[in-house]
């Protein structure tokens, strides 16, 4: 049985690296990612589970870092923004102008990796169901519609 | 052209797509403290008592900020304590600061801080506040600094009164034979920027103030610091990186001044704050309520004569940004609309709720739900079509606005045009409502819009361009990249001018007012028009600098000279010429002697002939230009259920000048989006004493995916000749009428006026039954 | 961020959780069960929720199990609503299921997280409350073996320290016919006006609502009245919207007279469609 008392070393995987860390088990993987990691790619909307801007993958699956203790996560494969670079997701959403403050963007973008990875053939209303875990203030979701839809359509 | 008008990427989109674009609370260094307000449960309460001696005792509290009376704040009135004292004007307005070693430290005190409130009755709408007997917000009203011109009526709710007194409204009614008058009202609600406030502050042992925050307005946060603490204001240093959306909301100044008061209770070390989303929607500044009585009268052929206005702004607790916001209600107080008689009261009104900021559109998509829904239910009395109503008094060159602009085609663009296009577009000829079977109806409705900023007269703008050694260039300007993608546009028309590739010139995305030439602030659409006339004028200087050096070096006139691809050239003779890279850092003789020096291109800008507005009648030019457009809503609506589905949403603006075109239709649509959430979903709900029950994002939904319409959208170029390229603004329009063709075409699909926002299926239904 | 510090512990086995809780109770704790722990995060950030240690079960086996055994569909109270969704194991709880937050929020809230929640609406319960289901609760007692009708009054009856195991449904019930509606203050976000489940075994409808009170529940006067046949479908669902009780909800999602209004048209889809499938 794990008993965690108090402060605690606890060691991460993210983004294939093994991140030892020092945390309590009152703080939420978001903090402990933004303010033990500086993995700031996740970001505070709500700190309620509301808007998605801290999504994040565990094991593939999407995940409101918000919503998860750090304690919970040792032991399996964490993955952020940061652990992104040049996917066909990332390059869809700059061509198709899917961003403006780009505030929820790595959110968006990582619940949309864990899309095309788990349901490369996902219809509209899949699609749908995912994405409405996000909330983009700037744009009226039409270009992050069409980044998506690009993606998995060239499938 | 070869910059303009393309879709050129913008340049901070790879650090957005790979989270390492940074934002305010994504700095953080190694002793940072923390800061975590306490804020009000109350809409209205007298502060008996603070008690923080539980909180002092949390290990690692470094200060507790509470009770002490500070300057007061407030853009036109002073009437706002930064920090309560003696009592607290509305649900979420900030007790106490705790300052402490961690968030987790400083939130634990924070809920350990019991303040004693003694509950006042509470001023619960702007319909009350104006009521003789309603309890006063403030007491001594009259008592406050105050901006010249600003005139808040003692014993009152009301901070200040603005009138529109154009033509003769006798004569108006006189000659009106159809009349219609109604009142409309909507709540406060909030922007919701994805990124809520942050504001970190330092206090250097030189009294240096550092602070960096996410702000639309760093150049006002150290002019008001100063004026607020009696600050040497060149002690003050902003610091602004990436924002994560602002929408008006960042560009009151507020947090900050919190950040500098806990700073300064440490010593001056460096003290972060955030606000959670709860704080960010109540404590800090939202979007104002309305409550309007509309009255608009024309002759039996439906020519608009008359429009006589009373807007009572719920300005909340404080007056801040109300004041200005309640005066752009007058200054565009009818839609776009030829009326020659004009009679308006526009009053900023103390209530018990969250005070606003501005909010994209300024004022105007306020007014234009009012004023256009009083148009549609003008039309259904005339027994007209309401965009043949539109159509027919449609504002012209040759017109005069409310404040007696005489306008022409480029201050007012072409509003018939933009009716032609939507009719056009959306199919209007088909009828405005259509019976898909015995449950369904799909509906239409218009709105047309305008839009003037109506920015102070000294507001102003300045660019610097250097050089880097290959002759490529970097563009600095103190506009803010909230998510406009305005710096990427800036960088498109210097580009434009130097005859070069964009990716050439970079962009400085941060602004430091320390080190970035001022930009007023980053709000009502006037980027393009400021900071990019601005950057013309600092690219024809560098220009101008670089035909000097080599006009003597090819022995020509510097007229004859030309530049593009990062060189200059005899005009007749391109192959004559010199690269950038040769003149930018001073041009040396084969021999070795050098003359020039490095090339600094400076620009400024400041708006010419805007006016203050005649106290008595309004009369003055309020801004540079207006933006118009024409937008249709179309809606599936559910006659058992009072449910609906917006299917379509169309707008047609005239901006002048496409400059990047998915950056614009992204504005624009994006706009759309926010308009359809404020009209059709957002707002704040109050219960009786005034508390907001909703501070939560799932309780307060913006549109989420899903939810949107079919968006079309298409641009009228009307040039707007000060402007550079002829760009009106675009950041805003796509809101305006939103609201209003929603409300239009909910009308009409469920057979019954519809007066007040949001626009749920429950109060639809009220409306229709509930009353029975 | 969560504004106090708690003790949190994984326990591997139902006996030791159940011991944990007892020992941290007495040591006076005041300890919680915490399986996807989303309301506790949530909660506890905003100081609704107060504890100095958390159990965490989502490491017993039994808690996980998503499967048939002997006939019955036996479901592990950890396991999450998207799991549950994606196995598709039981059609009307994943139709329930896919309305409750959202997608992304789904992959942490769990079944016995729903159900037992301390927010309202506990839709995941619909299904099992039209299902006769039966739940297995452990506790310092040892095992319980319940009809969920006999121990879910608006909430899970839970005894000090006891905590939802598995629910196990009869496959009938899961074959049945059934419709889940969800309706919302405005478009296709938020929490429910009105949910109402419904499932019709052999000629018998039978109906569970969420949103309408501050608590789920299924009656039996109300299935009575849907059921009996003298009347038209329109009287019948008028008689069983007689029957609701004094407290429907009037709050920011709706008022309690547009809450019946959603809910008589609500009812009308749910019987006519499910009446469809006899004709």
């Amino acid at each position: 049985m794990l008993k965690l008392t108090g402060t605690t070393n606890i060691t991460l995987n993210i983004n294939g690296e093994k991140r030892p860390v020092t945390v309590r088990p009152s703080e939420t993987l978001l903090g402990i990612l933004r303010g033990k990691l500086g993995l700031t790619g996740a970001k505070p909307g709500c700190l309620n589970g509301d808007c998605g801007a801290c999504t994040v993958m565990i094991d593939g699956k999407p995940m409101k870092s918000c919503l998860m203790l750090g304690v919970e996560a040792p032991g399996k494969k964490i993955q952020t923004v940061e652990g992104l670079n040049g996917t066909p997701i990332q390059r869809s959403f700059i061509e198709h102008f899917a961003f403006q403050c780009g505030y929820c963007t790595p959110g968006f973008i990582m619940n949309c990796q864990s899309l095309i990875d788990t349901n490369p053939n996902a219809p509209d209303e899949i699609i749908e169901e995912w994405l409405k875990s996000n909330i983009c203030r700037c744009t009226g979701y039409e270009e992050i519609e069409k980044a998506i839809k690009s993606v998995l359509r060239d499938k | 052209m070869t910059n303009i008008g393309k879709s050129v990427i913008r340049k901070e989109a790879e650090d957005k797509v790979t989270g390492r674009a940074k934002y305010t609370a994504d700095y953080s260094s190694v002793g940072m403290l923390f800061g975590k307000t306490v804020i009000s449960k109350h809409g209205h309460a007298r502060i008996n008592n603070i008690d923080v001696s539980e909180a002092e005792k949390v290990p690692g509290v470094r200060a507790i900020v509470a009770g002490e009376r500070f300057p007061l704040t407030g853009e036109e009135i002073r009437d706002r304590p930064p920090i309560a004292v003696d009592k607290i004007r509305y649900h979420g307005e900030v007790t106490a600061i705790v300052v402490a070693d961690s968030p987790s430290i400083a939130k634990k005190a924070a809920t350990l801080i019991h303040v004693d409130y003694v509950p006042l009755p509470v001023v619960n709408s702007p319909r009350e506040a104006v009521k003789k007997s309603a309890p006063l917000v403030h007491e001594n009203v009259a008592l406050y600094e105050k901006d010249e011109g600003v005139n808040p009526i003692p014993e009152s709710n009301i901070a200040n009164h603005t009138k529109i007194r154009k033509g003769n409204i006798k004569k108006g009614w006189d000659q009106s034979e159809v009349t219609v008058e109604n009142n409309f009202s909507f709540p406060p609600s909030d922007h919701i920027a994805m990124e809520t406030r942050s504001a970190i502050a330092e206090i250097k042992p030189n009294g240096d103030i550092h602070i960096k925050t996410s702000s639309q307005a760093p150049f006002m946060v150290k002019e008001l610091l100063s004026a607020y603490f009696n600050i040497e204001v060149g002690k003050i240093i902003v610091d602004t990186p990436l924002v994560g959306g602002g929408y008006g909301g960042k560009a009151s100044v507020q947090l900050e001044i919190l950040a500098y008061l806990a700073s300064k209770a440490v010593g001056g070390r460096v003290v972060k704050m955030m606000n959670e989303r709860e704080e960010d929607l109540i404590s800090s500044p939202c979007h104002m309520g309305l409550d309007a009585t509309v009255k608009i009268g024309c002759t039996k052929e439906g020519i608009l004569k008359a429009a006589e206005l009373t807007y009572l702004v719920d300005s909340g607790a404080y007056s801040d940004k109300a004041i200005h916001l309640s005066r752009a209600c007058a200054v565009d107080c009818t839609g776009p609309y030829r009326i020659d008689h004009i009679w308006c009261d526009s009053y900023a009104v103390y209530t018990n709720h969250p005070y606003p900021a501005p909010y994209r559109g300024f004022s105007h998509a306020e007014v234009h739900f009012v004023f256009e829904r009083a148009m549609d239910i003008l039309a259904r009395k005339l027994r007209m079509d309401p965009l043949e109503l539109r159509r027919k008094n449609a504002i012209l060159p040759g017109d005069t606005s409310p404040t007696q602009v005489v306008l022409n085609r480029s201050t007012v663009g072409d509003v018939p045009q933009c009716i032609e296009k939507v009719k056009e577009l959306s199919r209007w000829n088909e009828g405005q409502i259509i019976e898909v079977d015995k449950r369904y109806v799909r509906a239409k409705g218009i709105a047309c819009v305008w839009k003037n900023s109506t920015i102070p007269p000294e507001s102003s703008s300045g660019v610097v361009i250097t050089f880097n050694e290959d002759g490529t260039l970097n563009l600095i300007s103190g506009v803010v990249e909230i998510g406009t993608g305005t710096k990427t546009v800036l960088a498109q028309m210097v580009a434009e001018y130097f005859r070069m590739d964009t990716n050439d010139v970079y962009v400085r995305m941060n602004v430091d007012t320390q080190a970035t030439p001022e930009h007023w602030k980053t709000v009502a659409s006037r980027g393009t028009l400021m900071a990019g006339r601005a950057a013309l004028a600092a690219a024809e200087d560098a220009i101008n600098q670089i035909k000097d050096i080599a006009s003597r070096v090819l022995k020509v006139r510097p007229d004859d000279l030309e530049v593009g691809n990062r060189r200059i050239f005899l005009r007749e003779e391109p192959n004559r010429g010199l690269d950038f890279k040769e003149v930018v850092y001073g041009y040396t003789y084969p021999e070795g002697n050098a003359i020039g020096g490095q090339i600094i291109g400076r620009g400024n800008y400041i708006l010419r002939n805007v006016t203050h507005l005649d106290p008595e009648t309004g009369k003055g030019n309020p801004g540079p230009e207006w933006a118009v457009g024409a937008q249709v809503v179309e809606v599936e609506f559910d006659r058992r259920d009072y449910t609906y589905r917006i299917l379509k949403a169309i707008s047609v603006l005239d901006i002048g000048k496409v400059l990047n075109y998915k950056g614009a239709l992204g504005q624009v649509t994006g706009a759309m989006c926010m308009g359809l959430g404020f009209g059709g979903r957002e707002s704040f709900i109050f219960d009786q004493q005034g508390r907001v029950l909703n501070p939560q994002l799932r309780t307060y939904r913006p549109v989420q995916f899903g939810e949107q319409p079919e968006y079309i959208v298409e641009f009228v170029e009307t040039p707007h000749i000060d402007a550079p390229f002829g760009a009106r603004g675009a950041g805003e329009q796509g809101l305006l009428g939103m609201p209003a063709a929603l409300g239009n075409s909910l009308s009409v699909a469920a057979g019954v006026e519809l007066f007040h926002l949001p626009l749920i299926p429950e109060s639809i239904w009220a409306e229709k039954e509930g009353r029975e | 961020m969560i504004p106090f510090d708690f003790e949190y512990y994984r326990p591997e086995s139902i006996s030791e959780a159940v011991q944990l809780f007892i020992e941290l109770d007495q040591a006076g704790k005041n300890p919680v069960y915490f399986s996807g722990g989303t309301e506790i995060i949530t909660l506890g950030r905003i100081n609704v929720l107060y504890t100095n240690a958390v159990i965490d079960i989502k490491g017993i086996p039994e808690c996980q199990v998503m499967d048939y055994h002997e006939g019955n569909l036996y479901l592990g109270s950890c396991c999450t609503l998207v799991d549950i969704e994606e196995k598709n194991l039981f059609p009307l709880l994943t139709a329930t299921s896919k309305e409750v937050a959202d997608h992304t929020a789904r992959t942490k809230i769990t079944l016995g997280g729903n159900i037992c929640a301390n927010l309202f609406y506990r839709e995941a319960v619909l299904p099992f409350l039209l299902a006769d289901s039966q739940v297995i609760i452990a506790g310092p007692n040892g095992y319980r073996t319940e009809y969920i009708n006999q121990v879910f009054n608006q909430t899970l009856q839970l005894e000090r320290g006891e905590f939802l195991v598995q629910l196990i449904t009869e496959p009938d019930k899961i074959e049945a016919p059934s419709i889940n509606i969800k309706r919302r203050r405005q478009w296709t976000t938020g929490y429910p006006l009105v949910t109402v489940a419904g499932l019709k075994l052999g000629e018998e409808i039978r109906v569970a609502i969420s949103g309408l009170c501050p608590y789920p529940f299924r009656s039996q006067k109300m299935e009575y009245y849907i059921n009996s046949q003298d009347f038209s479908q329109r009287d019948r669902i008028e008689k069983a919207l007689g029957d609701v009780d004094g407290n429907v909800l009037n709050d920011t999602e709706g008022s309690d007279k547009y809450r019946l209004f959603i809910l008589r048209n609500t009812m009308l889809d749910i019987v006519s469609t499910l009446e469809g499938e006899r004709a």
